[in-house]
């Protein structure tokens, strides 16, 4: 398989997560689509790393996995945060930074 | 022993501003009253020993300077001090007067309270030392700086009773009247350094003598620095401060009439005699409105009850004397005559002061028949009256002399007659003060005007008789003082009396004669008024009635400059208001509001939904890679 290949599955999702981070209205979903976005990156790294023969991605990508994990403790954490205090996880009811 | 009339001078100066300095800073010791009072008067008598041994040892001249403000081609402005006999003769008043007076203050002044009396001698000290620093400026920009400085001493020291309205009135009135002349004194200063490219006095005169100044201009810069002159020394029409600033106490009153202050404009002249001897033209007007300023203070003096403001005028009178030696062009008589004044102007009002010490009053009509009480008084105010009168052997005569004689020399006739003129009532008004306060005693009782409050601290005014009953000569501390300077006048008197000095002019014979004669007439015309009462006062009131009412009205000059003030400075004042109350601040509001507007209409993008933020971002990239990849 040739590195275009792994570039498109990469862009595509991408996408994808971009596309739920923009129109899910669950702030998990949004989380979702975030972690997704992350991963295509992750993918472009070691695809990279891969091709060109360079080991600085593979590490590259293992310090964001591990920098993915805290953030995603951090997002659940604000998502069950705002659950606690507004009985709600949809992102359209928290607009309080409303101009 | 070329350094050593530096070293004492150097020593005179700092001496008082190290004085100011310790009872300033030192809140202890400022309150303690007494002890700041022995202090600064240490540190004066310091300084008065230093100016004798400083005089002593001048011969010619010395200077050191340090560098100030560094320029271009060596430093743009020095500090130092310049030490001639000019300016140690100069040194040698101040001290003297500064001392009497700190220690005639110490008796004077026994009831303030004690934060007062600190205060008191801690602007004393800054007094005596800015006035040092003008006498000892080697060059103008130090002279301003320490002119200026003597006009904040005499607000502080005229104003110090502050919570009197009339006292911080008069101090204001003094420090924006002569603030007037300030701002001309630094104009002409500004351009005089534009014109020949220097501040430094000893440099200004070498191009001055060697014609390298251009005179173009000149005649402008000089008018300027007579400004300054006219506001400091109380030249018509800026002479309307000095009486007004009476309102302070009257040690003080000695030492701005005496020795500091006033004498500023004189011996800025004095200094600058080289300069303006460039300029015939305003010299011509030195000298007319010296004599003009003469004969106008000394009618004011003849209708005034007051005791202080006869001798506020008398010195206004006498400065106009100076003036008018000066701008005939024989600086060396004005100075001479600032040197008497400074020592019988000083006896006379600290001799005032010490009457009124005794009766509490300032008003001359209240008085009478002091002489029995007051003895010592009597003598020394005698002494200090025939001097300013002009009398043979005493220290004004030789002087006021050379001044008419210089005039005259000058061709200036008119002035000169002017000049006779005030002379004749220089003498009427001083002995219509000494005859109504130390001899006449016999007009009823209902003629004598209510005695008004001089002082806060003088108060309990009881009525004539009984104030008159209780006078008695002042304590020790301040009459040591009075006999002092009545001592050092008479010497003075003699010694030029017997010996007077070389001229640079060939007085005529008959001057001296004449001025003993105008003298003598006033005296006697005092003497038949107010003693013999074989002139009626009142007689000589109508014959002179319109004169005596413009005098009254102080001719009109205080409202003329209240009319400028109201008319023309407020209703400027007012356009200007306008102008920045709705052109400027129109201008800014409007800018403002456009602000406020754009921001209100900019507020609606912030949903404060975070999807929308996420789809401005993901637009701005989609912008950005199309971006480049066109610009690719």
């Amino acid at each position: 398989m040739s590195l275009s290949a792994y570039l498109t599955l990469a862009a595509v999702v991408f996408c994808i997560g971009l596309f739920g981070t923009m129109t899910r209205r669950n702030t998990v979903g949004i989380l979702l689509g975030i972690e997704l976005m992350l991963n295509a990156v992750n993918i472009n790294f070691v695809a990279f790393s891969r091709f060109r023969g360079i080991e600085t991605g593979m590490v590259f990508t293992l310090f964001a996995i591990c920098i993915t994990v805290a953030e995603v403790a951090l997002g659940l954490a604000i998502v069950i945060l705002l659950f606690r205090t507004r009985r709600t996880a949809s992102a359209d009811h928290v607009d309080w930074l409303k101009g | 022993m070329t350094s050593g009339p530096l070293t004492f001078a150097l020593a005179a100066l700092l001496l008082p501003a190290a004085s100011f300095l310790v009872i300033g800073l030192l809140p202890p010791l400022r309150r303690s009253g007494r002890p700041a009072a022995f202090f600064s008067i240490a540190c004066a008598l310091g300084a008065f020993i230093s100016a004798i041994v400083a005089w002593n040892a001048v011969e010619d001249l010395s200077v050191v300077r340090v560098p100030w403000l560094p320029g271009v081609h060596g430093p743009f402005a020095t500090v130092g001090i310049l030490v001639d006999p000019q300016s140690a003769s100069m040194l040698l008043l101040v001290t003297l007067v500064s001392l009497l007076v700190q220690i005639y203050s110490a008796g004077y002044l026994h009831d303030e309270p004690k934060p007062a009396l600190g205060r008191y001698y801690a602007f004393q000290s800054l007094f005596a030392f800015s006035m040092m620093g003008v006498v000892l400026a080697p060059n103008l920009l130090q002279l301003f700086v320490c002119w200026e400085l003597v006009g904040v001493c005499s607000f502080l020291l005229i104003g110090f009773w502050y919570r009197k309205p009339e006292a911080a009135r008069a101090a204001l009135k003094a420090f924006w009247i002569t603030k007037a002349g300030d701002v001309g004194l630094l104009i002409g200063i500004v351009m005089l350094h534009r014109a020949a490219g220097s501040f430094d006095l000893l440099q200004l005169r070498f191009l001055a003598d060697n014609g390298r100044i251009p005179l173009e201009g000149l005649g402008l810069i000089t008018f300027c620095l007579y400004l300054g002159a006219m506001g400091k020394s109380a030249q018509f029409p800026l002479h309307i401060w000095l009486p007004d600033a009476m309102e302070g106490p009257t040690p003080v009153s000695a030492l701005i009439h005496a020795a500091t202050m006033v004498t500023a404009g004189v011996y800025l002249l004095t200094r600058l005699d080289w300069l303006f001897v460039l300029t015939p033209g305003v010299l011509a007007i030195v000298a007319w409105n010296g004599a003009f300023t003469a004969l106008l203070a000394a009618i004011l003096a003849c209708v005034q009850t007051d005791i202080k403001r006869v001798l506020a005028y008398s010195t206004v009178s006498q400065l106009g004397y100076m003036m008018a030696a000066i701008g005939a062009g024989f600086a060396s008589a004005g100075f001479l005559h600032l040197l008497t004044h400074g020592v019988f102007k000083a006896l006379l009002f600290l001799g005032a002061g010490a009457i009124i010490h005794a009766v509490h009053t300032n008003e001359i009509t209240a008085m009478g028949g002091l002489g029995r009480r007051m003895p010592h008084t009597l003598v020394v105010f005698l002494i200090g009256t025939l001097s300013l009168a002009g009398v043979p052997l005493f220290a004004g005569f030789v002087s006021k002399e050379e001044v008419l004689a210089a005039v005259w020399t000058g061709h200036f006739v008119v002035p000169f007659v002017m000049l006779l003129v005030a002379a004749f009532l220089t003498a009427f008004y001083m002995f219509r003060v000494v005859f109504l306060v130390f001899f006449a005693d016999r007009r009823p009782r209902s003629e004598a005007r209510r005695p008004t409050i001089p002082d806060p601290v003088l108060a309990e005014v009881g009525r004539r008789s009984s104030v008159v009953e209780h006078a008695h000569d002042p304590s020790a501390v301040m009459i040591l003082p009075l006999w002092v300077l009545a001592l050092i006048a008479m010497t003075i008197g003699i010694f030029f009396t017997m010996r007077p000095p070389e001229a640079e002019f060939h007085a005529p014979s008959w001057a001296a004669p004449l001025a003993v004669a105008v003298a003598l007439s006033g005296i006697l015309l005092a003497w038949l008024t107010y003693q013999r009462g074989l002139v009626s006062a009142d007689t000589l009131a109508s014959i002179f009635a319109p004169i005596r009412y413009a005098a009254l009205k102080r001719f009109w000059l205080d409202d003329l400059f209240l009319a400028v003030y109201r008319g023309v400075l407020l209703a400027f004042s007012r356009v200007v208001g306008w102008v920045d109350r709705y052109l400027v601040d129109g201008v800014l509001n409007v800018v403002s509001a456009w602000t406020l507007d754009g921001g209100d209409g900019l507020r609606r993008i912030q949903t404060g939904k975070v999807q929308d933020y996420v789809f401005a971002l993901g637009f701005g990239l989609l912008a950005l890679i199309v971006w480049m990849g066109v610009s690719w």
